[in-house]
């Protein structure tokens, strides 16, 4: 009781200040720990080298690593399977400011989602500019002032700090967005605008948002997305149809939806910025599910050093059993291995 | 006020383009479409990107020249008057796309990439719109001749009319963007040349003007104000002169071209081009005219076709349309036309220059 009152002091004081910040304690009980060993020394970079806010991680298909994070400037780095330093992707780019997501396709493209210029990118493997979706507000317009009062009518070709991308088997794009808007539009594989669901205005019913903050797609090409404000995710149907949403996992900040044939979400209610009093006692935990809904266990929880979280804003699920944590406050990637999941009677699926 | 500052004139802004579809509708459905093939010209390396393309621009070697908006537009904080740097690079390319070399690196005037364009005597010729300069540059690449002074500084943000900012050329209680008879410019986007090498500046998005400079930038006149009347403008986006030294101006926000003699008195206007924020004319005895239809930013599903016409206006053919594939065209804000069927296109939305054959 004590531990709840501690948690909304604290979600009520984060509100005050910036409502987005806000923290809710998962409701869900009796949910296993699953057994984890994160790896030491993950990432290696060059002497001397630095990671910044590490809000994006993402892997390829040969296991590469992207790490889109807030530096002297936003960078977007490569290293290979083991860790290593390979090279960065984008410098200088006119569509890098402030990263907020990074994921790699089928194909081994790379997105970047960048919520400081609206410009979600989709890079070559090789680091070739390929697509754009946004505008960067034009510098010759001078610095922009954020105006009070109700968001701007949202547009189809123009985001407001964007949040994240994802795929659907055909190829359709799918990008929440975001901070100033509350929607999440479907493109299709060319960029033409399809659907939206939400529009600028922040909402609580079944289809609209309250800071989308994460998307993912499943291989049934259904959209989940971290409805952050709202405290709950939502699952969409490929045509952006409300189906249902989970609210007993706190606030939901980001997801992951591993691929192949049995697919599992990662859900993360990870600690709010600034770690307020109490928050890393009742937040900061990763669930594992089943796409029915059904959780299987959770693990983490927060603290400086590893292998504790501070504010778990990505991770990568590409192998379920090996996962890659990006995190805000601590500059840092983990990698997490986890004890794997028990096979389910196909009956239950 | 004209002087865009919030996201919500922003928006509105954006709004009032989408107003503009009826305008871009009108453009000629009678005009045959032609065939065109489009490859991806240039080559870059590992560690230059384009951003949004102001320019694209040959020289009589088949050298490109890419003015493009990338980096990081940079405010510093360093007292009460905000300065800003960087956002825009100019890079040359050989006539086989393979990067040569950056141009103009550190130059004070490189900010918001307007348009690059190649006189006959192979100088380029950089139009910044944020930093309000037209700076040319010789064959070497070095600064030779500079139109306009960039803004000491820009208005703090949230402060009405604060700072040194704006570009200046407020025309000092003339009509709205008719300026002021010097080359004080207010958001240039482009500049043209007459057979003597008289200086034509599109004066551009914070003014509505033509300003004309002798080859010595000499200021002669300039003309045009705020208006949808002969002679005024939404604002000038694009810039060409013909063998004759007729200007072309394209009108964008009123969906037309106006032509005027070299003195700029009006001749005529060339409606039904919608939304016209590039032209170029060929050089040579039989001139022909390229127009974007361009979309906006906003909108990827009405316009963006480029129309081939005589200098007289009649229509010859049209091709490509809004989009991001090869061969869609995400907001020209460039066309290079020094050979009739081989066009340089730059785009501001999709980050590319693409090489076109019309057939």
């Amino acid at each position: 009781m004590k531990r709840c009152l501690a948690a909304a002091c604290a979600a009520v004081f984060l509100s005050a200040a910036s409502p987005a910040f806000a923290q809710a304690k998962a409701t869900i009980v009796g949910v296993p720990d699953i057994p984890v060993t994160s790896v030491p020394n993950f990432l290696k970079l060059p002497a001397g080298d630095n990671l910044g806010e590490s809000v994006a991680v993402a892997t390829n298909s040969k296991g590469n690593i992207y790490v889109y994070h807030r530096r002297d400037t936003t960078r977007l780095f490569e290293f290979d399977k083991n860790g290593t330093f390979t090279r960065e992707i984008g410098k200088g780019y006119y569509g890098f400011e402030f990263a907020h997501s990074v994921r790699v396709d089928k194909e081994d493209n790379i997105w970047t989602v960048d919520e400081g210029t609206n410009l979600v990118t989709k890079f070559s493997p090789q680091g070739k500019v390929l697509m754009v979706i946004g505008r960067r507000p034009p510098a010759v317009d001078g610095p922009v002032i954020a105006p009070a009062g109700p968001n701007t009518p949202a547009q189809k070709y123009i985001l407001c700090r964007p949040t994240d991308v994802g795929w659907d088997p055909q190829g359709n794009i799918f990008i929440s967005d975001g901070y100033c808007n509350n929607r999440v539009v479907k493109y299709d594989k060319n960029g033409r605008f399809v659907a939206q669901a939400g529009s600028e205005k922040a909402g609580t019913a079944l289809g609209e948002f309250n800071l989308p903050h994460g998307l993912q797609v499943d291989e049934r090409g259904h959209v989940w997305v971290a409805d952050r404000s709202n405290n709950r995710y939502q699952e969409l149907d490929n045509n952006l149809k409300p189906i249902k949403e989970v609210t007993n996992l706190g606030t939901g900040w980001t997801l992951c939806i591993s691929p192949g044939p049995h697919q599992y979400v990662f859900f993360s209610n990870s600690n709010p910025n600034g770690n307020p009093p109490g928050s890393w006692d009742n937040t900061g935990e990763i669930y594992k599910a089943e796409l029915d809904g059904t959780v299987l266990g959770k693990f983490g929880k927060p603290g400086k050093n590893q292998p504790g979280f501070q504010v778990v804003h990505m991770l990568d699920c590409r192998n379920p059993n090996e996962v890659v944590l990006g995190e805000i406050e601590s500059w840092r990637v983990q990698k997490y291995m986890l004890q794997p999941s028990p096979a389910r009677p196909s009956a239950v699926r | 006020m004209k002087h865009m500052s919030t996201k919500l004139s922003l928006a509105l802004s954006l709004f009032t383009a989408a107003l503009l579809v009826p305008n871009r509708m009108l453009a000629q459905a009678g005009t045959p479409t032609m065939n065109f093939d489009s490859v991806n010209p240039l080559t870059l390396p590992d560690d230059i990107y384009l951003g949004e393309v102001g320019g694209v621009a040959t020289n009589s070697r088949g050298d490109v020249f890419v003015y493009t908006r990338t980096g990081h537009p940079t405010m510093s904080l360093a007292s009460a008057r905000p300065f800003v740097h960087g956002g825009s690079r100019l890079f040359q390319f050989d006539r086989s796309g393979k990067f040569t070399r950056e141009l103009g690196q550190s130059v004070y005037g490189f900010l918001f990439a307007a348009q690059v364009r190649v006189d006959p005597q192979d100088n380029l010729w950089v139009v910044d719109e944020y930093s309000s300069m037209v700076m040319k540059f010789d064959p070497q690449g070095r600064v030779s001749f500079l139109l306009g002074r960039k803004p000491e500084s820009i208005p703090n943000p949230g402060e009405r009319g604060g700072g040194g900012g704006e570009g200046g050329g407020r025309g000092r209680g003339g009509p709205p963007g008719a300026g002021a008879p010097q080359d004080v410019f207010n958001r240039p986007t482009d500049v043209a040349w007459d057979a003597q090498g008289n200086i034509f500046v599109a004066d551009g998005h914070g003014n509505a003007r033509v300003a004309k400079f002798s080859k010595d930038g000499v200021f002669v006149k300039s003309w045009g104000q705020r208006g949808t009347a002969a002679g005024q403008f939404a604002g000038v986006d694009s810039i060409a002169v013909d063998a004759q030294g007729n200007v072309y101006a394209a009108d964008a926000g009123n969906a037309r071209i106006q032509v005027f003699d070299n003195n700029g008195t009006f001749k005529t206007e060339i409606k039904n081009v919608g939304n016209a924020q590039a032209i170029c004319i060929t050089p040579g005895a039989s001139q022909v005219l390229y127009v974007s239809n361009s979309n906006p930013p906003a909108d990827l599903d009405t316009g963006g076709e480029i129309y081939k016409m005589r200098l007289d206006g009649t229509m010859i053919g049209k091709f490509g349309r809004a989009g991001k594939l090869p061969k869609e065209f995400g907001t020209v804000n460039a066309i290079d036309c020094r050979t009739e069927n081989t066009l340089y296109v730059g785009e501001v939305g999709n980050f590319r220059v693409q090489k076109l054959t019309i057939h």
